[in-house]
């Protein structure tokens, strides 16, 4: 037997289409979670990194809080939240699971994006008369774009993969499968939705390096290409 | 007129910068800072635009306090010129040149038609406007620095080491536009250097600093070569030394005037001026 075969006929069968759980709506929900969650951390993480990178305050508790959130297991968060938050708020309770998870490379990316920018540049920006909110909006924010990206592309790969443990809490998104595979003993099973997983984690890898490179300022770029 | 009154800064480290420092800077004239590095230069070119605020003692302009006016205000109404330009490197020329005007809420077109007046002003191709500052050559990204300072048309211009990144052939070329300009234009221009030769050149007034901004002579650059004020000046200047060391020579055709190395840098023409 041929377990990747088995997994891929198990992910192009016909069945997929049919049952408790459609494949393709385990991969809305599995892409809905994600997003849900980076976007609602960026709303949080953006601000503060931008500001925390303006003016120099308060990076001592974004770098130590970048560092612990990393070594938090997020199995373990996603059940204690559940457990906090009450069986019945089990989708409240993963998503804030997932957000606190994307939050720190988020965060870091915005800090460091904008402290990354040449000190000589808002130097020249503040001395010419542009506002603290100028050198904000007009200067470091741009520059620092690609950096902010590359932050959002960690936290979505790592919410992606993640989002995996909702299958753990309720019969939600990819991660369903691999739970009860698990109880079923049906590896093709585990292993086609693991296979739909990682393309997931590829395609969106993939957009945002893109993005990042779009984000790069002409003027920048013109430097790295010579 | 820009007024230094008893200026001193001190950072929270406890380095002393500039210590009881008084100087007039006159209007319409050029004023050199010159000095080594630490000799608090750069920080009294700083204070005249509330980049750096004064630890105790006050800097007016035209008789008003700089600490009383609003430092966003205050920066839009004097040109500042920093080393390598400092210019936004995501912004094409235009829109770094314009940057002031458009900040001052100048229309679109009339900044731009303004921008290329004042492009043509520091000598550069108008065609340039549509790139980016990385496009550039050292000594052109140091004229879009002036350019962009110039745009609002102000009436002083802050010059901080402009020419300390650019090579010597380019220097001596930004150094001689920067002459021409100051005929045209008229401002009262603070530049600051290190180069005792950039000072001489293109000062009117010249202040030679030692540490902490402990002005050691104020004067023209001819009033500093005949009489300086101290060893340090005569040392710092270098009169003993090189170009400026000259003796005379007797030759067949007359006198001629040769530096301590022995080469000869002129011919001493008598009876002139």
């Amino acid at each position: 037997m041929n377990l990747f075969a088995d997994a891929i006929a198990w992910i192009f069968s016909p069945d997929r289409a049919a049952g408790s759980l459609p494949l393709s709506q385990a991969v809305w929900t599995h892409l809905a979670f994600t997003a849900v969650a980076v976007l609602v951390a960026a709303l949080v993480a953006v601000p503060a990194g931008w500001v925390i990178g303006h003016t120099g305050r308060g990076r001592e508790i974004a770098v130590a809080l970048s560092g612990a959130a990393r070594a938090v297991p997020s199995f373990g968060l996603v059940l204690l939240l559940v457990l906090v938050l009450g069986v019945t708020h089990k989708v409240g309770a993963a998503t804030t699971a997932f957000v606190l998870l994307a939050i720190p490379p988020i965060l870091a990316g915005a800090y460091a994006g904008v402290e990354a920018v040449d000190r000589r540049v808002v130097d020249g920006a503040r001395a010419v008369g542009m506002t603290p909110g100028q050198v904000l909006g007009r200067v470091e924010v741009p520059l620092g774009l690609p950096l902010l990206i590359g932050g959002l592309r960690s936290a979505t790969l790592q919410v992606v993969a993640t989002v995996t443990l909702a299958g753990y809490v309720g019969s939600w998104g990819l991660g369903f499968y691999i739970v009860q595979g698990i109880q079923l003993r049906d590896f093709s099973q585990i292993l086609g939705a693991a296979l739909v997983i990682v393309v997931l984690a590829v395609v969106l890898d993939l957009a945002f390096a893109l993005l990042e490179r779009a984000v790069v300022p002409r003027g920048v770029a013109a430097v790295r290409r010579t | 007129m820009i007024e230094f009154r008893s200026v001193t800064k001190t950072y929270p480290d406890g380095t002393v910068a500039v210590a009881d420092f008084d100087l007039v800077v006159p209007p319409h004239r050029t004023t050199v800072l010159v000095g080594s590095s630490g000799s608090g230069k750069t920080t009294l070119l700083r204070m005249i635009n509330r980049m750096v605020e004064p630890t105790s003692g006050s800097i007016e302009i035209d008789g008003t306090p700089v600490g009383e006016r609003d430092p966003v205000k205050l920066r839009r109404s004097i040109g500042y010129v920093l080393q390598n330009g400092g210019l936004l490197p995501h912004q094409k020329v235009i829109d770094n040149v314009t940057t002031v005007l458009r900040l001052e809420g100048t229309p679109k077109t009339r900044a731009r038609d303004r921008a290329h007046e004042v492009l043509d002003v520091v000598g550069l191709d108008r065609a340039l406007a549509e790139r980016y500052p990385s496009q550039l050559s050292g000594g052109q990204q140091q004229r879009v620095g002036v350019a962009r300072a110039l745009a609002a048309d102000p009436n002083i211009l802050l010059m901080d080491e402009p020419f300390g990144a650019v090579d010597p052939i380019v220097r001596a070329e930004l150094q001689t536009e920067t002459i021409r300009l100051q005929q045209e234009l008229n401002k009262t221009v603070v530049f600051v250097t290190h180069d005792i030769d950039e000072a001489f050149l293109l000062g009117d007034q010249v202040v030679i600093l030692s540490a902490g901004a402990q002005v050691a002579q104020v004067g023209s650059p001819s009033e500093i070569v005949e009489n300086p004020a101290s060893d340090f000046v005569a040392s710092f200047i270098g009169v003993e030394r090189g170009r400026r060391a000259l003796r005379p020579k007797s030759t067949a055709r007359g006198t001629v005037l040769v530096d301590s190395a022995g080469r000869t840098q002129g011919v001493l023409v008598e009876g002139s001026q």
